[in-house]
């Protein structure tokens, strides 16, 4: 018995979509006929010799780091001070201005704010892309911690659940889709702000070799990095996101069938 | 400005019983439970137990099951962490055994029927051995044969694994069919109207003789009963 039904129908139908996609940009390419308009190909000859010298993979390497490592921050710190002001109304009414404030200050600002008072160095970019992140991570967990069942957290007092019993068991599986809600659009949104962040002041990464080239006027490496990075991402989602997702909500009703 | 719900109620329940507490929907039965069982602190008053503090077991009006734990880890979660090696497993073979469980350990509740997943939370209650065991209305919208089958494993379980049960009903037929005592709550605010032994062995307590024992009961306390 096929326990993944639905990938057989979708492949094709992607497929096409994307074999369309890169017809209608070789056609585009040929029309233009500009060096700033490179076709299809272009692209792939710029990205197969830079990935020969191996400044792909770094400049990608360096970018993914940073990437994890502002991602892992602003989730932990997000979902500590979102699930503590859920639960606290002080806390909350306490902390809402800070967050309404930084949701709403522009990822520029903050960014060259911290490159000011902070120095041009790996933590003020880290810091800065994790600042952007932060307050979305809290808001969202705010709304879960004000979510968690009164009735299950009950019966876990009945039947005396100690602290992590409960954390494990009865709160964090409420979370989940809080949390991942949060880390999909905060992934969304931190490798774009850690492109800008290398953009203005770091000497490496993939914003800062787009930087490079757009001074160069070089539109074939600027969207061969684009696409390389791209394609990083899409692996991340359909290799690590989605089969975690998948295995995390099998109890679900209607979730995927097992073998009887 | 708060209401009085509760007003002077006062009783104590003997080791190793099974007590009904019945009476008109809204009277305050539960909110009676929920103060026992430390789930509502907001009152006046005193609850006094035994030191050290017993250890309680509650069937709630829903299963309350944690819906991503399979039918085995919900009941093995109630645990105390120390039970656990050598007296907790043979217990639960055969407590999951009694209550038709055992094909089912693997499951997760939601695709358990509410019979099944009421089940569950009896499994749950009884496998922490409680001193005492609350029950808030366990067999409220099941069909009656469904209801039935339950009430009978109930009973089979206590039985066999006496604790002090005290179980809140408005199906004055139900509890005298469960019940050695029963306790009728009625008024605004609720106070203990009545305090009624049920003498008979619960294998005649079919038919006439039941019948007979309720009429008496509606003669004594109509409001409560007729409620």
């Amino acid at each position: 018995m096929s326990d993944t039904p639905r990938v057989p129908t979708r492949a094709p139908l992607r497929l096409l979509s994307i074999l369309a996609f890169l017809a209608i940009w070789a056609g585009a390419a040929a029309l233009a006929d500009s060096p700033d308009v490179p076709g299809p190909l272009a692209v792939m000859r710029f990205v197969v010799a830079e990935a020969a010298g191996g400044a792909l993979f770094y400049h990608l390497g360096v970018t993914l780091a940073r990437v994890a490592a502002a991602f892992l921050i602003a989730m932990a710190i997000g979902t500590a001070i979102g699930v503590l002001m859920g639960q606290h109304h002080t806390l909350n009414r306490a902390l809402d201005p800070w967050i309404i404030l930084l949701i709403n200050i522009p990822a520029l600002v903050v960014i060259v704010l911290c490159y000011i008072w902070i120095g041009l160095t790996e933590t003020a970019a880290i810091t800065a892309v994790a600042l952007n992140k932060i307050p979305n991570v809290v808001v969202t967990l705010r709304e879960g911690a004000r979510a968690l069942d009164p009735k299950l957290m009950e019966m876990a007092s009945v039947f005396r659940f100690s602290r992590t019993r409960l954390l494990r068991h009865v709160v964090l599986p409420q979370l989940l889709p809080f949390i991942a809600a949060a880390g999909r659009s905060g992934l969304a949104l931190i490798w774009k702000i850690v492109l800008v962040v290398e953009l203005l002041g770091r000497s490496n990464g993939v914003g800062f070799q787009i930087h490079l080239y757009f001074q160069l006027f070089d539109v074939a490496a600027i969207l061969g990095y684009a696409l390389a990075f791209v394609c990083v991402m899409l692996f991340i989602e359909f290799v690590l996101v989605q089969p975690l997702e998948l295995h995390l909500n099998r109890w679900r009703p209607g979730a995927v069938s097992r073998p009887a | 400005m708060a209401t009085e719900v509760l007003q002077g109620i006062d009783f104590t329940l003997a080791p190793e019983t099974f007590t009904c507490l019945i009476g008109p929907s809204g009277c305050g039965k539960t909110t009676t439970l929920r103060i026992i069982l430390g789930l509502d602190r907001d009152f006046a008053g005193t609850v006094e137990q035994a030191s050290p503090p017993p250890r309680m077991a509650a069937v709630f009006q829903e299963p309350r099951l944690l819906p991503w734990r399979t039918v085995e880890q919900n009941v093995r979660l109630a645990l105390p962490p120390h039970d656990r090696p050598s007296s907790g497993a043979p217990d639960l073979d055969a407590l999951f055994a009694v209550l038709g469980l055992q094909d089912l350990r693997a499951r997760f509740p939601a695709e358990l029927s509410l019979g099944l997943a009421r089940r569950v939370a009896l499994a749950r209650a009884f496998a922490v051995m409680p001193d005492i065991l609350l029950l808030d209305e366990p067999f409220v919208s099941l069909d009656e044969h469904t209801a039935d089958r339950l009430r009978a494993l109930l009973i089979a379980l206590w039985q066999e694994r006496r604790t002090t049960v005290l179980m809140v009903t408005h199906n004055v037929r139900e509890a005298a069919r469960l019940a050695d005592r029963l306790l009728l709550m009625n008024g605004r605010p609720a106070r203990l109207v009545g305090d009624v032994a049920v003498p008979m062995a619960r294998a005649v307590r079919g038919g006439e003789t039941l019948n007979r024992f309720l009429a008496t009961l509606t003669r004594e306390h109509p409001e409560t009963v007729l409620a």
